[in-house]
């Protein structure tokens, strides 16, 4: 019979090595449901992991790796901040969404202007559209008591529907051939989110990205305010005594996500995206929630998890195109790292004794 | 625009197959959290539910076996989320994300090969005199037999909760597990017993989208409806009979929204397709302020310490 014991304090070797185990475990049956579609498992799980960072084209995969790790980094950064005190903002895709939609918007306003104030401006927006759109879950949960879950969630959806508005009337490029789809930004030099160092896929957002990482390391672990959300997460009770205001770490919780996730929505329409359009989000936001879980909910945590999601992403679209593999099987795949992580906790929390059966 | 060409006979039939799917959703989670858990998984086995029941019900001809298999399929899929919560004790809310995302995922990769078929429908009920009957007719004796299944599981999710013991258990543990496990009943065993109705409904409420409202199958096509499922049991505040009424009046705000936009209504189609959404959001605003009637460890995973 096996017993389950919960240790007074989780373990700290643990809670190191589940995220490996929990991939590794992820890659093993990964590789039995790639052999189970009929292709080669070693050679699928070498094309998504290898590949792209030592393969033959790993020069142009690099870069990549910059490019789709930026926003899941940015976004994770975010979350992690409010699942630490129990508090879910799950709709990141929808804030991502609208920080993109604000910040295209005000670029779009100035074409065809050229001034070096319209990026910082765009910025701006970008960050303040994700910040509103995750200011209505806040304000509603302060002041009603409403489910942040529920409503953040259902505002994914109504952004979905802004953003196809956006992409075939207001924001509808006027020389676009009547096609769907804003003006392409990389053709309007102040709005385009270069690369810094030409092919090096590092344009702003991966700046930006290492920004927040230090940024939340230090809110964390050298803030007040960081102790108030640590603290909040694992002894809510503890912290009323401490008089932390509850109300006030939820309007900050969610509008650094929405904010951070604001400013990845803009850097990628900005950038490596370009314009706005209906299939705009590729569900960087949902993936985040992986990240963060995965990063432990910590900030170097989450830098080194983004790394392997966006690995995932690069590497599976090689995989489509050179094995065939259908990229459900990728998605299916990142849910699973999810999965065994949550499992391979118990072993965190708990210490697993056999035992002989006793009568209860 | 033209509104008269909008039947109201038929929109009220077609309200009622628009509400099917998350009103079977709905049941379902209401038993789940009435046993205390809190399963953010729904969407995820609703899609399991739907790509499975569609599959079997193409493969074997018959929609009967693909509801029974879609109902098997999410009640299996909903393991998962037993063994995260109820062995592993993970977060519930984390562990029901999981959920969502692996079975967005398995469903895609399942369903590949059944995009732009169509499946073998089911057939209507039809009582001479009764279906034929003018307004009546279409609308309480037209419909297919998982719509009446619906309701039946709603009545009887309340009567078990109302008058039987197995419902007195069941509001126990979820009300205060401590309790209960300290009365000697079986905590988990009845949890488990509870996800994997919810997932079965959850599946039910998929198969019917896929099988009978759209009927077809493309991938994400639950489209947040098992999401707006949970929103509508805190809507009706934990109660069988109000969750049929929620469920019925967000099926009418979908159904209403789909005829504006074949009305051609100057409203462009974005702004009304995102209308379930936003009303669902001003709903769980109105109706947040009343908390009494949740289960109070809801959301609280059990670990026996003895």
């Amino acid at each position: 019979m096996i017993r389950l014991e919960k240790r007074p304090q989780p373990s700290r070797a643990w809670s190191l090595a589940t995220p490996l185990v929990a991939v590794l475990a992820t890659m093993l049956f990964g590789g039995l449901l790639f052999a189970a579609l009929g292709k080669d498992p070693v050679e699928a799980i070498r094309t998504i992991f290898w590949d792209p960072l030592f393969g033959e084209f790993a020069f142009y995969y690099r870069p990549q790796l910059l490019i789709k790790g930026a926003p899941l980094v940015l976004i994770a950064i975010g979350l992690s901040l409010g699942f630490k005190a129990g508090i879910w903002n799950i709709g990141a895709e929808g804030q991502y969404i609208m920080g993109a939609i604000v910040g295209a918007s005000v670029g779009l306003a100035f074409y065809p202007y050229e001034a070096w104030y319209i990026f910082p401006l765009m910025v701006i927006g970008g960050a303040l559209g994700g910040w509103i759109w995750a200011m209505i879950p806040a304000v509603l949960k302060v002041r009603f008591g409403t489910n942040e879950i529920l409503v953040s969630l259902m505002l994914v959806y109504v952004a979905e529907q802004l953003l196809a508005s956006a992409s075939l009337r207001f924001l509808k490029n006027p020389e676009g051939f009547g096609f769907p789809g804003s003006r392409n930004l990389q053709s309007y030099e102040s709005a385009f989110n270069a690369d810094l160092i030409e092919g090096s896929g590092m344009h702003w957002g991966v700046v930006a990205a290492f920004i927040a990482v230090i940024f939340a390391y230090v809110l964390l672990n050298r803030h007040m305010v960081g102790f108030h959300i640590r603290l909040t997460g694992e002894a809510p009770r503890a912290a009323k005594f401490a008089g932390v205001n509850p109300a006030r770490l939820i309007l900050l919780c969610l509008g650094i996500s929405g904010a951070l996730a604001g400013l990845a929505g803009l850097f990628e329409v900005s950038g490596p995206a370009g314009q706005i359009s209906i299939d705009f989000n590729v569900g960087y936001g949902f993936t985040a929630i992986i990240v963060a879980f995965l990063g432990r909910l910590h900030p170097v945590g989450i830098l080194l998890a983004g790394g392997l999601m966006a690995l995932t992403y690069i590497g599976g679209d090689i995989a489509q195109s050179n094995l065939g593999l259908p990229s459900a099987a990728i998605q299916l795949f990142q849910g699973m790292l999810l999965f065994f992580l949550l499992a391979l906790d118990l072993l965190t929390n708990f210490r697993v004794s056999l035992r002989k059966v006793e009568v209860a | 625009m033209d509104l008269s060409a909008i039947n109201p006979v038929l929109l009220i039939a077609s309200l009622m197959v628009a509400a099917t799917p998350i009103l079977l959703a709905a049941i379902g989670e209401l038993v789940v959290e009435k046993s205390g858990v809190l399963n953010l998984g729904v969407e995820g086995m609703m899609i399991i539910g739907a790509v499975s029941g569609f599959a079997i019900a193409v493969e074997s001809g018959s929609p009967w076996l693909g509801f029974v298999a879609s109902a098997v399929a999410g009640a299996v899929f909903s393991l998962l989320f037993v063994l995260l919560t109820q062995v592993a004790k993970a977060n519930q809310v984390a562990s029901g994300l999981a959920l969502t995302l692996t079975g967005l995922g398995l469903s895609a990769l399942l369903g590949q090969s059944y995009v732009g078929i169509r499946p073998p429908q089911m057939g209507k009920l039809d009582i001479p005199l009764l279906s034929d009957l003018p307004v009546l007719g279409p609308i309480l004796f037209g419909h297919d037999p998982i719509l009446y299944l619906g309701i039946a599981l709603t009545a009887g999710v309340w009567a078990l909760l109302k008058f039987t013991r197995a419902g007195l258990v069941l509001r126990a543990v979820g009300e205060n597990h401590d309790a209960a496990h300290a009365l000697g009943y079986k905590v988990i065993r009845i949890r488990i017993m509870a996800i994997m109705f919810g997932g079965a409904c959850a599946g039910l409420g998929g198969a019917y989208i896929s099988l009978i409202r759209v009927p077809q199958w493309t991938e994400g096509m639950t489209a947040g409806v098992g999401w707006i499922a949970l929103a509508l049991v805190v809507f009706a505040s934990w109660k069988p009979w109000r969750a049929l009424l929620g469920a019925y009046l967000f099926g009418g705000v979908t159904v209403v929204q789909l005829n504006l936009q074949a009305a051609g209504v100057a409203i462009p189609v974005e702004y009304l397709a995102m209308s379930p959404y936003v009303i669902t959001i001003i709903v769980l605003v109105i109706l947040s302020a009343d908390k009494s009637s949740a289960p109070a460890a809801l959301g609280r995973n059990f670990h026996a310490s003895r």
